[in-house]
């Protein structure tokens, strides 16, 4: 029974912290809301260390994943997630659906809405897509994925994976190397990265860039850009590798894989010249011998497993947050 | 009606030496025993009764901390979402005989959560329950086995419980409840 007289508590309450009753991404998130997200994730790896990984604290609420695009770890750990809490997950795959019989996504939507999603996790190629969805429905939604714009709770599992290792991020130095492009997963963690005070290099082939990025432009995070790898990792704390998507070499905007490799490859030597005790990520699924050296994939500094692992409790965290947070 | 105090430091200390005398005349098996202290001040409480018996009964005591977010009945309605502290247990809870710790028992309901939590942990021999103050209105049949003082109260009254570890003094007192924040 909490009794006790909080009414002139000096810490700010969790609701006038959090203000989200959707997740779309991450770029207005504040660095307190962030630490709530982690401090509530700390607790859920304590569950998952259990013998039996299950509380009932979402008894009776429904989660549906809803992909119009593949995925292994982010679905997974979104239904396990919402199993550990004692909720019920259903998935729509799109190819499996009535999608495929050519289904509007806002009818989809409402559908959900009317078996009682309480929370929709939705995967979509067009970027914005699960802006438009919070129209049509009252569930929470989570972006679990849109285009090229976001991918919020693979930032928030990185960057609690740093954190972990490194506590404070303030003045890290984290280098994210690849397809900043075409990459979501990038742009929610230069968000997420820069709130939290880490110092964010981009490491990637001119043509891989975004337009915008490292100027002073006052609405974009403020980061470094250095093309040259091995300058770039030059005392990193920690180095994301993404994914290279096999089919940009034929849109042009690579001359080969293999020069690829042999210029933006994170091998044993290039690690080397960042600090000896540097973390490396990457969000899967790996390439293995092209974006990342297997060596190195599977090397003593990597931790990528143990981000799948923290993927789980994070978004444990976030569907418990989410559950009680006030409607709009 | 004005805030009155209940409980001195003095009242405060005395009451949890008795209950820990209590606690070691009540368990045979002192090597046994596991005191599991609930967020937020049950976990203090835990701690000063662990270092009593110790003091008592001159045996290491195990103590643990519990959070209950996670089991309570009412995460929906609750605009106030709470935060989920971690839960800390140093042993296993299997065979022990635990004495679930808590500063004020109410309505029973974060004790019923609390033993959904414990269970969930593994199979405690048994789980006995020790309180500063028991103020009534209890809405489950539970009820505690230690009790530092009883105070019938009216439920536009508040306890307000304060341990140096949390708020920087001892006492305990009744506040009546402004209007405003009635029903909360």
């Amino acid at each position: 029974m909490r009794t006790g007289q909080q009414i002139k508590t000096v810490a700010p309450k969790p609701t006038e912290i959090w203000r989200h009753h959707h997740i779309l991404d991450i770029d207005d998130f504040s660095r307190e809301e962030i630490e709530f997200v982690f401090q509530t994730t700390r607790a859920m790896k304590e569950v998952l260390s259990r013998p039996i990984k299950r509380v009932p604290a979402l008894r009776g609420k429904t989660l549906i994943t809803l992909f119009y695009e593949p995925s292994t770890r982010t679905r997974l750990s979104f239904e396990l997630a919402a199993k550990n809490l004692g909720a019920d997950a259903a998935s729509l795959s799109a190819p499996a659906s009535s999608v495929a019989k050519g289904e509007s996504l806002v009818d989809t939507l409402s559908t959900l809405q009317a078996l009682g999603a309480d929370i929709v996790v939705m995967r979509h190629p067009q970027s914005g897509a699960p802006y438009i969805a919070t129209k049509y429905m009252e569930a929470s939604m989570v972006n679990a994925g849109d285009g090229w714009h976001a991918h919020p709770t693979q930032a928030l599992l990185d960057i609690y994976t740093i954190q972990e290792h490194k506590g404070d991020l303030k003045g890290l130095k984290v280098v994210i190397v690849g397809d900043i492009m075409h990459s979501r997963v990038a742009r929610s963690n230069i968000w997420g990265l820069t709130t939290m005070g880490a110092e964010v290099t981009l490491c990637c082939p001119p043509t891989l860039l975004p337009t915008g990025l490292g100027g002073q432009h006052r609405q974009l995070p403020q980061v470094s850009i250095e093309h040259d790898i091995e300058r770039a990792l030059d005392g990193a704390d920690a180095v994301m590798a993404l994914r290279l998507q096999l089919e940009r070499q034929r849109s042009g905007l690579l001359p080969s894989t293999r020069e690829y490799i042999q210029l933006y490859q994170l091998n044993q030597t290039r690690l080397a010249r960042a600090k000896p005790d540097a973390l490396v990520l990457h969000p899967g699924p790996v390439n293995e011998g092209v974006e990342i050296a297997s060596a190195v994939a599977h090397g003593p500094q990597s931790v990528i497993n143990e981000q799948v692992t923290n993927g789980v409790a994070v978004r444990m965290a976030l569907l418990y947050i989410l559950a009680g947070s006030p409607k709009q | 009606m004005s805030r009155k105090v209940i409980m001195t430091q003095d009242d405060i200390k005395r009451t949890l030496a008795r209950i820990a005398h209590e606690i070691i005349e009540r368990n045979k098996v002192i090597e046994n025993l596991l005191l599991v202290g609930m967020h937020t001040r049950g976990v203090p409480l835990a701690k000063r009764l662990a270092a009593n018996i110790e003091d008592f009964a001159k045996l290491k005591i195990a103590v643990g901390a519990l959070d209950i977010s996670l089991y309570r009945d009412d995460l929906s309605s609750l605009e106030l979402k709470p935060t989920v502290k971690s839960t800390d247990i140093p042993t296993s809870v299997d065979g022990k005989s635990i004495v679930l710790v808590d500063d004020v028992l109410y309505t029973g309901r974060s004790i019923r959560a609390a033993m959904d939590a414990l269970i969930d942990l593994g199979r405690p021999r048994s789980i006995q329950l020790a309180v500063l103050i028991d103020r009534g209105h209890r809405e489950l049949p539970i009820r505690a086995d230690y009790v530092g003082k009883n105070m019938p109260s009216s439920r536009h009254e508040e306890i307000q419980v304060q341990l140096k570890e949390s708020d920087g003094l001892d006492e305990v007192a009744i506040i009546p409840v402004p209007s405003d924040r009635e029903g909360q």
